[in-house]
């Protein structure tokens, strides 16, 4: 069974975000970029299946420009067997991230998609659940534990209160929560190795896949700066702000 | 004076310039692997055959974790060492294969740089501001800088000489309350801070200089000590060093010898070296004879002399021998930060995107922490808990040393300013430490 990791280049989870001059997104530009932490995740368990004898090849794909090879190589050097970076410079929305990724599903006929729940840039937590309905897999989204046994997946997702187990036939879409694994580092050695491992282009024009995008950002803030607390004297002064200031009772 | 003259020349951010070089020698070939540390020099038959990069995945009892992996040995035929100022395998070099002998202790700055982003209307492309002395007292070498560069961003930093006297000296706190002289004030109105950071720099120049060659490698830049403090620039020296130590180095490859010994040769025939003779006098005059007297000299040496004086000022102490016990020098009331144009450490460091795996063996080796109590607190009242730009030592009530290594910008100042020498910064587990977005 072969393993697709769709992983998405975003900015360094340690890098505090800065609005770029234009409102419409953040700074990219000169800012340390890595592996969605999500993504990493994903791409662990990938690994693990494969090191278990449940997957036999583990791909790694991306969405982006030629320079998001950079994520397929970090990929590669934790253990991914060969990459695929899908060219464009489109900024693709998860409609369209989905689409591009099942126009791969069909060519490389993965039992298994492993994918993060969401990417830690925009939030969106869609493509996993998008691509599962366009293919009409199940989906065990949110994943803390992965069983495979049989043709089957048994899945422990995170939900409110508490956990859920659900059982899915294969092939199927799994997205990694944050307490699914810890994953490995990418050793020196095989980041040399990684350099040779095979990494393939698509032209994201070729997959007859429709780019345009369908959202619009119309503006991006910063969070209001929070003001600095006070310490109150008595219990009456507090239940005097709390009822004139705060205005919350 | 002549060196100060940055007329004809360009402003661009080093940062940004190194990710480009990078970019351009990964075109050519050249494998470049950051996120991991040379934690070791690996000797063999007395000569450097490489680096041992750090272990992964040490907890901080310093028990392998799960994702344990151990370092590996480079092997090298000849290992070029530019590791900036100060830099850890410099100074195990320095010491296995004593190239300081006849050398002048090395002293040092700390530069404490924060960027700001500034409403168009207020920005001028290619402004260049220095300033010297003010508000630092009269034996203490510094001054700020100012630039106007890039998309409406100001670069605006402070260097203190670490062989300051005073050990209730801040060099955090001298470089924040400097921003509120009128002439610095002005740049920032209207703007936000938006990154920070902070680095040793080497001062000595070339009294300073340690033999640069030994069994296997060479020192370059920095860690060497090639940055002309005058003009308060090493980048092009640093550059001019590494390229005469690749001449020299693949002489050694081919001709199969242990030393690149051309290196020494080709560096006192080159400009870098004729323009560090003329920079010469000019730090230790100020260590010699204060700000004034150092001011009158420099203008002496630089203009009637040219740089050419028929005599050489020495460096006469490490920067780690120079302070005062604390009873016998005036405290400092710094001003409270105001959180728009001024700001403590914390706040600040929180801008360096430090990225830092807590769960690590800490990274600053305190050798003896009696040691630390009789003479770091009890003598000089925990200097490092004022030097550090990033707040990593503290005392607590106990009185007793906090190591928040979590917090740590890599700048070396308590590796060099710690009056035992009984800090030790050593390399943290690969990838930890600041990161700085272009601009920096």
């Amino acid at each position: 069974m072969k393993v697709l990791v769709p992983v998405k280049r975003v900015v360094d989870y340690n890098i505090k975000p800065r609005v770029a001059a234009d409102g419409r997104g953040v700074e990219t530009q000169g800012v340390k970029m890595s592996m969605n932490p999500f993504d990493e995740i994903a791409l662990e368990e990938a690994l693990r299946l494969r090191e278990k004898g449940h997957a036999s090849e583990v791909i790694a794909v991306t969405i982006g420009p030629q320079v998001a090879q950079d994520v397929l190589r970090t990929a590669m050097a934790m253990g991914a067997d060969r990459a695929i970076l899908i060219s464009t410079d489109v900024d693709c929305e998860p409609r369209v991230v989905a689409n591009l990724l099942k126009a791969v599903v069909e060519k490389e006929q993965p039992g298994l998609i492993s994918m993060g729940k969401q990417a830690i840039d925009d939030d969106m937590n869609a493509t996993g659940q998008m691509l599962a309905a366009k293919l009409g897999w199940p989906q065990g989204t949110f994943a803390s534990q992965v069983d495979i046994a049989d043709g089957h997946a048994t899945v422990t997702r995170e939900v409110d209160g508490g956990t859920e187990t659900l059982a899915l036939t294969l092939p199927a879409v799994i997205t990694a929560d944050l307490r699914l694994n810890e994953p490995r580092y990418a050793s020196l050695p095989n980041i040399m190795k990684a350099r040779k491992k095979p990494l393939e282009t698509l032209e994201a024009a070729s997959l007859g896949v429709d780019l345009t995008p369908h959202l619009t950002v119309v503006k991006v803030a910063e969070p209001p700066q929070r003001t600095a607390g006070i310490i109150v004297e008595t219990v009456d002064e507090l239940v005097q702000k709390l009822k004139t200031e705060a205005k919350v009772i | 004076m002549p060196q100060m003259d940055n007329r004809g020349n360009y402003i661009i951010s080093l940062g940004a310039f190194c990710r480009w070089l990078g970019e351009q020698a990964e075109a050519l070939g050249v494998e470049i692997y950051p996120g991991f540390s040379g934690a070791d020099l690996f000797i063999e038959d007395g000569k450097v055959c490489g680096v041992i990069t750090g272990d992964m995945g040490i907890n901080r009892q310093g028990k392998p974790k799960p994702d344990y992996t151990s370092g590996m040995i480079l092997r090298a035929k000849q290992t070029i060492l530019a590791e900036g100022a100060r830099g850890s395998l410099s100074k195990k070099a320095m010491a296995r294969f004593d190239l300081r002998k006849n050398a002048d202790p090395q002293t040092f700055g700390l530069g404490i740089k924060e960027v700001w982003e500034i409403p168009a209307e207020n920005h001028r492309p290619g402004f260049v501001q220095h300033s010297f002395g003010w508000p630092l007292d009269t034996h203490t070498y510094g001054g700020a800088f100012l630039y106007h560069f890039g998309e409406n961003l100001v670069s605006y930093g402070f260097i203190t000489a670490l062989d300051y006297r005073n050990p209730w000296l801040s060099p955090f706190e001298e470089m924040q309350r400097t921003k509120q002289h009128p002439a610095f004030k002005k740049h920032f109105e209207g703007g936000r801070r938006i990154m920070y950071g902070a680095r040793a720099i080497s001062e000595g120049g070339l009294q300073s200089l340690p033999h640069p060659i030994f069994p296997g490698g060479v020192l370059t830049g920095d860690c060497a000590g090639f940055l002309n403090m005058p003009k308060i620039k090493g980048i092009h020296t640093s550059m001019k060093s590494g390229m005469i130590a690749a001449d020299a180095v693949l002489e050694a490859i081919q001709t199969e010898q242990t030393e690149a010994s051309t290196y020494m040769q080709a560096l006192k025939a080159s400009w870098l070296w004729k323009e560090l003779s003329a920079a010469r006098n000019i730090r230790p005059a100020f260590s010699h004879w204060g700000m004034l007297g150092g001011a009158a000299y420099s203008g002496i040496d630089s203009m009637i002399f040219r740089g050419r004086a028929p005599w050489t000022l020495h460096h006469r102490h490490a920067d780690n021998q120079t302070l005062l016990p604390a009873d016998q020098a005036p405290k400092i009331d710094y001003p409270k930060a105001d959180g728009k144009l001024t700001f403590n450490r914390a706040e600040s460091v929180f801008l360096s995107n430090i990225s830092h795996d807590d769960d690590q063996p800490v990274h600053l080796h305190v050798g003896d922490m009696q040691t630390w109590k009789e003479v770091n607190l009890a003598r000089f009242a925990a200097p490092e808990s004022r030097y550090c730009p990033a707040g990593v030592y503290e005392t607590n009530e106990a009185e007793e040393l906090v190591i928040n290594a979590q917090n740590c910008v890599h700048c070396k100042s308590c590796d060099i300013k710690d009056p035992e020498q009984d800090i030790n910064w050593c390399t943290p587990e690969g990838g930890s430490g600041p990161n700085y977005p272009s601009g920096m």
